[in-house]
This record gives structure tokens, sequence and C-alpha cells, in this order.
């Protein structure tokens, strides 16, 4: 187990080295910040001094050793366009995404979830293709398409909810939080409905699939034949033994949402990480992109760790560090 | 394949218990009436695709065919000159039928293209990997598994990013983000067909590796690879308008659906909804359509499932 953590561990900062390497150099192939940071009528000199000033005049494998000392101690560059380093600019808009992200995700496994079950257990019944019909549906529809057409009926037409922002904000732990407030509220449900339908048609389907095999097994049938309730055996003997995959896909699902809260965000105008990426790219802020893709791998690769190490300890079944290298 | 039908006049009954795999295979999937529908649609998005010139009521790109002065009508509105557009103008005065059917072209050739050379790369890759395993194979499935574990939209993001706009980029973004689906598939199959007797018999006949890797494993190892490219498809096409829309995909000489749907959002506030909700409608139908079919692929070409 331990030499599994520690060579786990090993490969994660291999492929963080490897990722920045390559990040780095592709975000510094594009255009010249300079042209759009300093004013059009500046001298030569104006330009001289400002390029120096921002290091853009080392050699490239200069400039990226002193991005890797940097990074090394937390510190990945300053904005071009904001003048604060990137990495507390990018801290700054966390919170937005993550309240966005977990909210689609409550939402995906709250409605998800039953959705599936009651398919799974009437996959011939009209209630069941109809929540299939609809999840090959939620699965066709790109996000941005949903976003619009969320903005187009609820916000224009009906005019219930808002469409842009993330409204009044409340302190919770010294995170600035939308949900607790009403008007932040209002702000959070479409972005979050947006973010959440492809997850729920997801969950759906995963739902759905494990517990049609689930209704089949031997435990479930000794279960109806002790004489248990029908929400006994679905509640507990089903559901439980379900929930190992389903979990995992959640977890692992998390940071694809994250990334997927990229459109999300530019079509709410949501001020998250999301739409600093885009802002960034547009202005040729590259160390706020580079930045930006160093948190996000980071995650990533958090996350997949996290997955792997709660899945071993949910399933007793799965020995971690054997089937490791190449095999597969 | 002719060969397995009997010689002396097949009665009609015969022929439907003896049939070539291709006819199975067609029986198969014609099981299921969604899924019919999803290949008459598609057919039809196709074959509008193709005859956009021809089924358009004007060229949306014809500078000298639009009057500005019909700009955003809506659906069904009757212009100054007495035309009416079915599905409305957009800000320009362009028909907006017109402009959806020159977008799902665009659209519908990066989906395609992208994913057949996306295929070739994977294929090539995949192959290689399970035919000399090793390191070889160790370094090829570890470099699919980092990328795999990173959603497409970021990477596909990120490369135009570094890229900037245009067609060409577009598409080699699309084929970095999809290769590692198909080699992993690839993969896979191809290491169960090794195991297989005929590889034997190939190998005891003394034909050559590339022969045996081509003629003979490679045709056993494409149903899996025809749902993933069917599904992939789709996927690129709605990745290819999500790129668009954020301003990060096709150049404005190339409105693909994505770019009408883009351009639309700034009316959408004020009511005017058509500019993008039809495009969208589009876009989606064809999405539909493809992963209805795909949907039925899977089963049929799944021989887990077979009776």
């Amino acid at each position: 187990m331990f030499n599994y953590f520690l060579r786990r561990f090993g490969q994660s900062l291999l492929v963080l080295i490897a990722m920045s390497c390559l990040v780095f150099l592709g975000v510094f192939a594009i255009g010249n910040p300079i042209d759009l940071l300093v004013n059009p009528q500046a001298d030569e000199i104006e330009r001289v001094r400002t390029t120096a000033a921002l290091g853009l005049d080392r050699p490239l494998y200069e400039q990226y050793l002193t991005f890797l000392k940097g990074a090394a101690s937390g510190d990945l560059g300053r904005s071009f366009v904001f003048g604060v380093p990137a990495l507390e600019l990018i801290l700054s808009k966390m919170p937005a995404t993550i309240e966005l992200a977990f909210f689609a995700m409550v939402i995906a496994v709250a409605i998800g979830i039953p959705l599936g079950l009651v398919a799974g257990l009437r996959p011939d019944g009209l209630i069941g293709r109809g929540i299939m019909a609809f999840s090959i549906v939620g699965f066709s529809l790109p996000t941005f398409w949903v976003g619009l057409v969320l903005i187009m009926f609820f916000a224009v037409q009906l005019g219930w909810l808002p469409s842009n922002g993330r409204g009044e904000t409340t302190l919770l732990f010294g995170m600035p939080v939308s949900f607790l407030s009403w008007d932040g509220l209002s702000h959070l449900l479409l972005p979050a409905l947006n973010l959440a339908l492809f997850k729920l048609s997801l969950l759906i389907r995963l739902t759905r699939a494990q517990v049609r095999e689930a209704v089949l097994q031997d435990y479930v049938k000794f279960a109806r034949a002790k004489g248990l309730s029908h929400g006994r055996v679905i509640g507990v003997h089903i559901l439980k033994n379900i929930m190992i995959p389903i979990v995992t896909v959640i977890g692992l699902e998390f940071g694809s949402v994250i990334a997927f809260a990229i459109v999300t965000e530019s079509i709410f105008a949501w001020p998250g990480t999301g739409k600093l990426l885009i802002d960034s790219i547009n202005q040729l802020d590259r160390p706020v992109i580079v930045a930006y893709l160093m948190v996000i791998v980071t995650l990533f690769i958090a996350i997949n760790f996290m997955v792997d190490l709660v899945y071993s300890l949910l399933d007793p079944r799965v020995r971690l560090g054997q089937s490791s290298g190449g095999g597969r | 394949m002719l060969g397995l039908r009997p010689t002396s006049q097949p009665s009609a009954k015969m022929a439907t218990y003896v049939q070539t795999p291709f006819g199975r295979f067609c029986r198969e999937f014609a099981e299921s009436r969604l899924a019919l529908l999803g290949l008459a649609v598609l057919v039809g998005v196709m074959v509008v695709a193709l005859a956009a010139p021809l089924l358009a009521p004007q060229n949306p790109y014809d500078l000298a065919q639009l009057d500005v002065l019909d700009g955003k009508l809506a659906p069904g509105e009757q212009s100054m000159g007495g035309k009416t557009y079915l599905l409305g103008t957009d800000d320009q005065g362009r028909d907006m039928l017109s402009g959806i059917f020159y977008g799902l072209r665009i659209s519908l050739s990066v989906g395609v293209m992208s994913t057949l050379f996306a295929l070739g790369l994977g294929l090539a890759f995949g192959m290689v990997a399970a035919y000399f395993g090793g390191w070889v194979d160790t370094i090829i499935m570890r470099i699919v598994d980092i990328q795999l574990s990173f959603p497409s939209i970021l990477i596909a993001l990120i490369l135009l990013a570094v890229f900037g706009q245009g067609v060409d980029k577009v598409i080699i973004a699309l084929v970095a983000v999809q290769w590692a689906y198909y080699a992993r598939t690839v993969r896979a199959a191809a290491l169960v067909e090794r195991q297989k007797e005929y590889v034997e018999a190939a190998k005891v006949l003394a034909l050559s590796k590339p022969r045996i890797v081509f003629r003979h494993m490679l045709p056993n190892c494409l149903p899996p690879l025809i749902v993933v490219a069917t599904v992939q498809v789709a996927h690129a096409i709605s990745l290819e308008a999500t790129l668009s829309f954020l301003g990060l995909g096709m150049p404005i000489t190339e409105p693909s659906l994505g770019l009408l749907i883009s351009n639309g959002f700034t009316y959408l506030m004020s009511g005017k909804y058509w500019i993008s909700f039809y495009p969208g409608l589009a876009l989606l139908i064809t999405i539909v359509a493809i992963n209805l079919v795909a949907d039925q692929l899977r089963d049929v070409l799944n021989p887990r499932l077979k009776k």
C-alpha cells in the first residue's frame, strides 16, 4: 500500500513536470503579448523596458527555469493584464467555480440516481423507456446550446431567473458563496442546471445498467425469498451494492465538471476560473493561462488519486498496485 | 460471401435462414425502429449538407444576394421586398435556412474528417502497441491513459489557444483529442484477436507479419472501432460547435453551426431567439440521429449480446 502510494506520487510528479513543460512551451509560442500590452504609440525604449520588466527578453529555457523555480515555491508568475500574482487571481475565482460544480453535481445525483433506479427496475416499461430517451437527448445536447435554451426560456421569455452574474454573495467560512441568499440562489440555479444535465444523463445510464445487473443476482433473489419488503430490497440490498461504481464515477466526473464549467461560465457570465481562462486566452495573458492549467492538472491528478484510494477502501476486493505497469 | 448461398434455386424460406453476414447485420439493425428513424434522419441531413447549394433558397455568403434591410426578421415575417424567410434572418439579412444548410456542410465535414484522421492515427498506434508489446506498448498506453484522464474540451481548448483559429487547426485539435480512444479500442481488440486460432494458423502458414496484422487481425478488430467512430463523429461535431461558440474554433469565413449560434447569442437577450435557436436545433437533430444509430450499432456488433 505504501509502496503503491510512493510510486503513484512519483508518477504524478512526473506528469506534472511534463505537462508544465508542454503547456509552457505551447502557450509561449502564441502571439506577442507586448503588442497588446504596450500602448501602440509608445516608443521603442518603452517597449524594450516593458519586455525586460516582464522577463520576455530572456531565452525560452531560462524563462522556463525561472517559472519552475517559482512554481516550486507556489509562485506561478504575475498576470500581464491585472498585475497581480496569477495563482492568487485563479484562487480568488476558484470558490465561484467550485460552488457551481458542486451544485451541478448535487443536482445530477439527486435526480439522476432515482431516475436511473426506476429505469433499471422497469427497463421495458413506458416510464423506463421515457427516462432512457431523456438521457439520450441529454447526452447529445451540447452544453452551450442547453445554456442558450435555458436563458431563452427562463430568463427572456418567462423572466423568472437572472441569466448572468453571481448575484449577492455571503461569506461562509471565509469563502464567498451564492446559495445562502435568495438572490444568489436564483443566479446559481440556471448555470448549475445547465452544467448538471450531461452528468445527470450519465448517472441515469450508469445507475440503470448497474441496477439491471444487480436485480439478477442471487442475493437479491434471496432477500426477496426471505420476504423482505420491496422497498428494503431496493433501498438496502441493491442500492448499497451498486454504490461503489457510482461513487467512483461521481468522484472522477467532478474534475470534468470543473472543465466543462468553462463553457457554462462563459454563457452565464459566471465570474469563475473558466471565464477567466477564456478571457486570458483572448488577451494573451500567458501567466494566467499557464497557472490555470497547472492548477487544473494538479486538481485532476489529486482527484484520480483520491478516487483510487477511496475505491480500495470501499471495495475490499480491489488490491492497489498489483495490476499497474502496462499489462492492463 | 455468396458461396454460403445454396446454388440450386433457393426458396424464399431458405433465403431468410441462410444469409450473408452483411444481410444478418442489416436485419438485426432494422430490429429497432428508433435506430431506423435515426438512420433516415441522418441520411436526410447528409443529403442536405451535400446538396446545400442546390437546396438553399439563397447563397448566404454572396453579399449581392443579401439585403441589410431584411435583417433580424422573425420566421415567416414578410420583408419590405415581399420576400418571406421560413426561419427568419440574422443581423445582416441572411436567410437562416440557407445559413443552416451551409453550416451543416461545414460542421459535418469537419466532424467526419477529424474522425477519419484520428481513426487512422489511433489504428496505427493501437496496432503497434498490441503487436509489439513490451516497452512500446507501455509508453503508448501510458500516454493514452494520461490523455484520457483529462476532459477532451480542455485539451482542445489549450491546443486552439496555442494554434489560433482556422479549419486545419480545429481538425488537428479534434484529431489530437480523439486518437487515444481509437488506440485504446484497437489495442484491446487486437490483444483478444492475437490469442485466437486463426492467427496461429496464419503464423503456421508462415505468412508475413504485416499480412497477419493487416489482412487477418485488422478486419476482426473493426466492429468495436466502427461503434467508437460513430459516437466520436457526434462528439467531434458537438466539440467543434462548442469551440466555435467560445470564439476559439472556426474562423468567421467558415461559419459552422456553432458560429451561427454564437452570432445569435448577442440577440438572444432581446427576444430574437431564431438566430441561435434553429442552428442549434439542426445541430441537435444531427447529433441525436448519429447517437441513435451508434446505440443500435453497439448492440448489433457486440458479440456478447449475440443470441
